[in-house]
């Protein structure tokens, strides 16, 4: 019974540090905005720093849990942002009250986008490797290119769609625009406050966390360390493939949903939905220690806010950032700061306290 | 009636017959060996009685289901579980939740109610958590429940493997060659695992296993393979004293 309790407290304690440096985080930001001492930059990076960790927690699930390498991460937001940029200004006549349209469109953005992740995952989970990566980047490519040609208006005679021209769509004279090509969406709702985004944040994590502690994270993380293994003892590979893919999805649309409702004016560029995206949110996954939900997060913020704060150096923006970026790396593979790390490090301090404790044992029985 | 019984088993690889018109029968209880050289189409019969490979002839009935061509996890779901000759753990987790994922269908609660938490998600992983702990304490892995799968010493990794096929709940456990690189006193120490685990969990076990030491020590009965043909099958004595398995295997 001993060694089950101190089980239970050792994935539970490196859960609770997650969630008191979320919790930490909030309130520091909270009497920042409640004091009126933030500053206008950081307080414009609060609902981008939410978005992206919630990118980056939930891409963590298909890249740390299921060991797939997913590059169209950015594919399934641009999706829920879509989706509910475009539900949110059709319906603002119709749903008079703000934080039920918001509601529904956090929904409705979340399904859609874990729609996609099961349509494309049905076929593309087969792939492993680096053909995994390849679909996945296509079909973000894809996307994006689709929203900038899709034109749809509304007037009396009720939904127009056309992929070539706003002529096309043949609207009357009353007609609006709703899609504008490559132009986007304008004049979605301000919705996304930094109490929301957290809230949406923290579901993420707790979502990812408790998922990873479950007998379907036990399932995937099997499929991750021996496929041949997992099946030997009855794991349907490609069914826990297909759920982690979803709820990574549906998290990545949620963080769309938060990225259209904070920009009057919503357009795919690569910069956003493009591969640039996907590869960054790799970035913060990978700078933050694969596989690791707080990792994961400290790196978006990090790399979120770097590039702002290090704009007043202009021209020499990128360059720095992409030093910093480097000596990460380095870092990140040099011995003595590994062994220092390892010192440091409260996962493994937990566990060689507890390894301390066997050794003990034997040496008295 | 036996628990398995193999009949005229054989698959084709283009032009290359690896296994041909094997016949097995095993009763219930018993411990049965499969010998021969390297290369006679030994893992390619477990292979194929576990679902990897599809037979290209024959059929597997198992207590009195054909289970001839069927998936890994059906098969698995019917009551065979194995071991690999290279062992194949999950590494990167625990020792506990090594046996846990062994009891994947054995308890069961869906996605959604471990995601949010629900009542009988702590029931059903505190269920889970006090049999994985009771196999682990069979193989005496308990105290090391927390280690990552890849810090244990090769003997136990073995170890873990077997308890995590046990946690299936399986009818018949295939052991691919257990014994493979073991020093003699970790060989007689798995011989009375083996042991202990058939009378414990009143087990059918068929291995493959090239140490005579253990095969003779532990093996009821025996069937010698050869070029993917049956040589030789019957009680272990009789098997390892009739003259062609020494000559194609055990040498004179």
């Amino acid at each position: 019974m001993a060694e089950k309790t101190k089980k239970l407290k050792l994935s539970t304690k490196s859960n609770l540090l997650t969630y008191a440096m979320l919790l930490v985080f909030f309130v520091v930001m909270q009497s920042l905005i409640a004091t009126d001492s933030i500053s206008n930059k950081l307080n414009g990076l609060l609902v981008p720093i939410c978005i992206y960790s919630i990118l980056a927690v939930s891409l963590n699930l298909v890249v740390g849990i299921l060991g797939d390498l997913s590059l169209g991460h950015a594919g399934f937001m641009c999706v829920g942002a879509y989706a509910s940029a475009f539900f949110s200004v059709s319906s603002a006549d119709i749903i008079p009250q703000d934080w039920l349209r918001f509601l529904i469109a956090l929904i409705l953005g979340g399904v859609v986008a874990a729609f996609f992740g099961l349509l494309i995952g049905i076929p593309v989970l087969r792939l492993k490797g680096d053909y995994l990566a390849i679909v996945t980047l296509a079909f973000g490519e894809i996307i994006k290119n689709i929203v900038n040609l899709l034109y749809v208006g509304i007037d009396s005679k009720g939904l127009h769609i056309s992929m070539e021209s706003s002529q096309a769509l043949g609207l009357e004279a009353d007609g609006r625009m709703l899609i504008k090509g490559a132009l986007g969406i304008t004049g979605t709702p301000k919705d996304s406050t930094f109490l929301i985004s957290f809230i949406l944040l923290l579901i993420t994590v707790v979502v990812a966390l408790n998922l990873i502690n479950s007998r379907t994270g036990r399932a995937v993380m099997a499929i991750r360390d021996n496929r041949i293994a997992a099946e030997s003892i009855g794991i349907n590979v490609t069914k826990y493939k297909l759920v982690v893919f979803m709820i990574s999805a549906f998290f990545a649309g949620i963080a769309g949903v938060l990225y259209s409702h904070n920009l009057s004016s919503l357009t795919a560029t690569s910069k956003n939905f493009g591969y640039n995206m996907s590869i960054t949110i790799l970035v913060f996954v990978v700078l933050g220690g694969i596989g690791s939900t707080r990792g994961s997060i400290i790196a978006a913020a990090v790399l979120t806010a770097l590039p702002e704060y290090l704009r007043s150096l202009n021209d020499y923006r990128m360059l720095i950032y992409s030093i910093v970026l480097i000596l990460l790396m380095l870092a990140n593979n040099n011995e003595r700061l590994n062994v220092f790390k390892e010192k440091i490090s409260i996962t493994n301090f937990l566990r060689n306290r507890k390894k301390g404790n066997t050794l003990d044992k034997e040496a008295k029985s | 009636m036996a628990l398995l019984s193999v009949k005229n088993l054989g698959i084709q690889f283009g032009g290359l017959r690896a296994v041909d018109e094997f016949n097995l029968e095993i009763e219930k209880g018993e411990l049965y060996g499969l010998i021969g050289p390297n290369g006679a189409g030994k893992t390619t019969v477990f292979n194929m009685l576990t679902g990897v490979y599809k037979p290209t002839a024959g059929e597997i009935v198992l207590d009195g289901k054909n289970i001839t061509g069927k998936k890994q996890i059906e098969i698995n779901k019917l009551g065979v579980a194995r071991t690999f000759q290279n062992i194949r753990l999950f590494s990167q987790m625990s020792v506990l939740d090594n046996v846990k994922a062994g009891l994947h269908n054995q308890y069961k609660y869906s996605t959604i109610s471990g995601i949010f938490r629900i009542p009988t998600y702590f029931k059903t992983e505190k269920k889970m958590n006090d049999r994985a702990l009771e196999l682990l304490r069979v193989f005496d892995l308990q105290d090391e429940a927390d280690f990552l799968a890849s810090n244990l010493p090769y003997g136990k990794q073995r170890k873990l493997e077997i308890a995590r096929a046990l946690a299936t709940n399986p009818k018949l456990l295939l052991l691919d060659e257990p014994a493979a690189g073991m020093n003699p006193n970790e060989t007689a120490e798995l011989m009375d695992t083996i042991k202990f685990v058939r009378k414990e969990f009143d087990m059918t076990i068929l291995l493959i296993e090239h140490d005579m030491r253990l095969v003779s020590g532990i093996c009821e009965k025996l069937t010698v393979l050869n070029f993917g043909k049956v040589l030789a099958q019957g009680k272990t004595s009789e098997v390892l004293s009739n003259p062609e398995v020494i000559t194609a295997y055990l040498g004179e």
